[in-house]
């Protein structure tokens, strides 16, 4: 987030929100915008279907499913249109913008009302609100990124931020929720493979030295492979040894068969575990970590914030803490890594990453800090952090419009496939559910898979409320429950993905964005059938 | 401006509360229906003060400060009607503060002995309206014979959860709290975050969980939330070396609020009989795990990952990071694959 969850729920004037479910998947800061909402604010909502917010929006945009970038550029087009763009800040603060009017000059609302199954006044109005508000942040989440098109919807995000000067300051801002509690962190620590921690990234020139030099080693020069371009590679036998820790592939990423037959391929499969997962089943050697409860350390939330954790209890048996597994292995493989503390390794975190260069445990549970977290950047000890990002300048010096074109989905249903079908999370459970089901009281809450159809398409199969049925895509089939609503449109239909007993990554596509990567888990083509 | 509490001058700022005013210069008022900036119906009367050329004792959660005021917050009438306030609560509270879940962490209890309350001098008529409890919740329940119908639960859910799935409800000349927790539990508005729970005073409206353990014998321990990326902050609960409960801390993303998962899903799981808490190894014959040795699991994994990059090179091995888990964990794991793997093959789930 280029702001903070306090500043764009508390000191704006409208919230946009585009693919974003915050009541489910962030329930706290839900509660934030519900009370943003009571104070005054107003609320645009960008999400095919009828989420608990879109009832209190002043405005709700229910378009088709993966198409944010024409929605983005159809609001562009109005801005320029009707003269509601920050000229000031276009000229001062950024460029390519002849290229971005030029780009967004065909997206008439009309065009965009076509495209995305909306009304062209209902966009006009969003246009508005959004544009001549004072402050106004644009949150978005999965919903825009989980499409092959994702990382340009993130884009045409930015630019319609940019296009009505809302950047840099209070309650307003780009503002990307993500999803799991240390998902940011683990980005900027460098589990990718084309960036060392805090973003350096291989390709530019020194920084591999920097890090051969730092860690006393001769490292590889050349990119890796993203996790997600991997499991193709392992069925080939490109890849032959995995060490996964913490994750489970097979029941959150798309297309489990396809997983499980890239798993299956591999010489040689560790997994560093907490329970034993549907990936953990597969692997060679499980070796057992401990949980968040166990350690000492910081997780780093959606607003760039470090935080602590801390020890509380530890269990029976020999688990270990992951830093130590991490530091055997190097050691038993050639590398003297001496065995560090959680504090000693954030030393080290800081002496490399520049983002990271002020922040320690020590600082973290100072009196000066008042268990408030730091937010990077950070550079110095002595930096207070940085709540807002963008301020009087870009990181890069100057916003960069980078235009980008609306591309349909990859699977569009058809006559076989009649049903788009979308995914998500609900608020009861988290992921793959292997930490929330373990609690009795939540399984009796949500312990089962279903999916939402529409009244209409579930009257013309016969199908009524609660009733089993099955759910088939070209990948796989599963059987689950129905719930009948005007939730989604037409057409449309949705599942949350946390369960494997009728879970919807048995269906999934895994067409992945272009640029990122990232699954296409919004869209698949489906057929529903009664049993 | 200035004023005057208990004969001390006091500069105190314009539009704010006597309470305000006192609790800021370390002076304590008794309340039990104020809660900050969500609160201050002045419905309990157990924050009332003395006030120069006022017959009456006016509330100091919502009596606003004037130049030249003169308090007394503590006087001999102040302290007789605080009792006879907590006196009248008591004649409508039938609780046993041995079996309730809230003894040692009430604030009802605690003034009472405050102020030397022990039995109440009154009848109350409440009692014979039997009203029932709702506690077919998995989580949370209401007991309408500790209520002082103070409403924090009720502000809370319509002003700070946003919810509004509780309600001040109405039986003849009782008001009673008309809290989502009975058998149509799943057929309300009500989210389960239990943040009205965490708000009530008293044991009316508490988490279940709370009676296995008793304010005193507990220690806290301050962490972030292992759910979602809001970063919650929250304090575990900690009885003899096992977590118990979990309830929420005033952090910078969350303000004391906490969702269902982290209030009731963030513990339950740690030392559940399902944790793998020893080192596995496959048996390829039978395609059974054997518990191993850290010895043997290690050398196996560092024999086997050596075998294959000898072979085939680093770019034959890749190694995964959870999300969920800390920085210096996945910090560590990148180190791991760069310098002994010998391949740039590290991501997380970031695209998941
Ligand atoms: S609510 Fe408070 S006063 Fe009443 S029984 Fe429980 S601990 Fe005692
Ligand atoms: S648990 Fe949450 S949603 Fe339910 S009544 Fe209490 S505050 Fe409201
Ligand atoms: S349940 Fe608790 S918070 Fe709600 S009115 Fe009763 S005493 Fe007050
Ligand atoms: S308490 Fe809920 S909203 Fe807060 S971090 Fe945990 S899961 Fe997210």
């Amino acid at each position: 987030m280029t702001n903070t969850i306090y500043d764009i729920t508390h000191e704006s004037d409208a919230i946009l929100m585009v693919g974003t479910n915050p009541e489910c998947a962030h329930p706290v800061i839900g509660m934030q915008i519900r009370q943003a909402v009571a104070r005054g604010a107003k609320l645009i909502v960008v999400d095919p279907r009828d989420i608990d917010l879109a009832k209190q929006a002043d405005i709700h945009l229910k378009l088709r499913p993966g198409t944010n970038v024409a929605f983005a550029n159809g609001m562009m087009h109005i801005f320029i249109e009707e003269g509601l763009t920050d000229e000031k800040f276009i000229s001062e603060r950024t460029e390519n913008y002849e290229a971005m009017k030029e780009a967004v000059r065909e997206y008439t609302p009309e065009k965009v009302g076509e495209i995305c199954g909306i009304d062209p006044d209902k966009l006009r109005e969003a246009a508005r609100l959004y544009a001549s508000a004072d402050r106004a942040p644009v949150m978005y989440c999965l919903g825009v990124t989980e499409h092959h098109t994702g990382t340009e919807g993130v884009m045409s995000l930015s630019n319609m931020a940019l296009m009505v000067g809302k950047i840099g300051r209070p309650g307003c801002g780009v503002n990307p929720i993500r999803g799991q509690n240390n998902v940011q962190g683990a980005c900027d620590m460098g589990a990718s493979p084309n960036q060392f921690p805090g973003y350096q990234n291989i390709s530019k020139e020194g920084i591999v030295e920097k890090f051969e030099k730092a860690w006393g080693v001769a490292l590889n020069h050349k990119e890796g492979t993203k996790a997600t371009d991997c499991f193709p590679k392992m069925i080939n036998k490109e890849i032959r040894g995995l060490f996964i820790f913490g994750e489970d592939p097979v029941r959150t990423d798309p297309n489990t068969h396809h997983v499980i037959k890239a798993l299956e391929s591999l010489d040689f499969f560790v997994v560093d575990e907490l329970f034993m997962t549907e990936t953990a089943k597969l692997a060679d050697v499980i070796l057992p970590g401990i949980s968040y409860a166990e350690k000492e350390g910081t997780f780093t939330n959606t607003e760039r914030r470090v935080q602590r954790i801390r020890k509380a209890v530890a269990i029976a048996g020999e688990a270990k803490p992951d830093t130590w597994i991490f530091t055997e292995i190097m050691n038993r493989m050639g590398y003297p890594q001496p065995h560090l503390t959680p504090a000693e390794i954030m030393d080290e975190i800081a002496l490399v990453t520049p983002s990271y260069g002020g922040i320690s445990h020590g600082r973290l549970d100072s009196e000066e800090v008042g268990g408030r977290g730091l937010q990077w950047p950070c550079p110095a000890a002595d930096h207070p952090g940085t709540p807002i990002m963008h301020v009087g300048k870009f990181a890069r010096g100057i916003g960069y419009f980078r235009p980008a074109q609306y591309v349909p989905s990859t699977e569009l249903p058809d006559e076989e496939y009649p049903l788009t079908m979308m995914t998500g999370r609900i608020l009861y459970h988290y992921n793959a559910c292997a930490m929330t089901d373990k609690t009795a009281g939540i399984n009796e809450i949500a312990g089962e898979s279903f999916i939402e159809l529409n009244t209409l398409d579930a009257k013309s199969l016969g199908i009524e409320d609660g009733e089993k049925i099955a759910v088939s895509s070209r990948r796989g089939s599963i059987q689950t429950t129905a719930h009948v609503s005007e939730k989604t449109r037409a057409g449309e239909c949705w599942m949350p993905f946390h369960y494997i007993e009728g879970g919807a990554n048995w269906l999934t596509n895994d067409a992945l964005d272009g640029i990122s990567s990232t699954p296409e888990y919004k869209v698949c083509a489906v057929k529903v059938e009664k049993l | 401006m200035q004023i005057t509490i208990n004969g001390r001058n006091i500069e105190a700022a314009e539009g704010s509360t006597i309470l305000q005013t006192a609790r800021r210069e370390g002076i304590e008022i008794p309340t039990l229906c104020y809660l900050e900036g969500v609160n201050d119906i002045g419905s309990c009367r157990l924050c009332v003060v003395e006030l120069s050329g006022s017959e009456e004792l006016v509330p100091a959660c919502n009596t606003k400060v004037k130049e030249g005021m003169v308090i007394l917050t503590h006087s001999e009438r102040v302290k007789a009607a605080r009792r006879m306030v907590l006196n009248l609560l008591l004649s409508e509270h039938y609780g046993d503060c041995f079996s309730c879940e809230k003894n040692g962490d009430c604030e009802l209890q605690k003034y009472c002995i405050e102020y030397g309350v022990e039995t109440t001098e009154f009848t109350g008529a409440r009692k014979e309206k039997n009203f029932k409890k709702k506690d077919a919740h998995p989580f949370l329940s209401y007991d309408p014979d500790r209520c002082i119908e103070c409403q924090r639960c009720v502000k809370t859910c319509s002003h700070v959860t946003g919810r509004g799935a509780i309600w001040l409800g109405k039986t003849g000349m009782f008001s009673i709290i008309d809290a989502p927790f009975g058998e149509d539990w799943k057929n309300t508005l009500c989210e389960s975050c239990g943040n009205c729970a965490q708000a009530c005073p008293t044991g009316a409206l508490t988490v279940k969980r709370r009676k296995a353990y008793r304010a005193w014998e507990v220690e806290k321990v301050r962490t972030t939330c292992p759910h979602c990326a809001t970063g919650c902050q929250m304090d575990l609960v900690v009885k003899n070396g096992k977590i118990v409960d979990a309830v929420g801390a005033d952090g910078p993303s969350n303000h004391g609020l906490l969702c269902v998962k982290g209030r009731s899903g963030s513990f339950d799981f740690v030392d559940s009989p399902e944790r793998i808490r020893y080192p596995l190894i496959k048996n390829k014959a039978t395609g059974e795990f054997e518990r191993a040795t850290w010895e043997e699991a290690l050398s196996l994994t560092a024999s086997k990952f050596t075998e294959i990059k000898n072979q085939y090179g680093g770019e034959a091995l890749a190694g995964f990071a959870c999300s969920r888990s800390a920085n210096e964990d996945i910090y560590m794991l990148q180190k791991m694959v760069r310098t002994v793997f010998g391949s740039n093959n590290t991501d997380n789930c970031a695209r998941v």
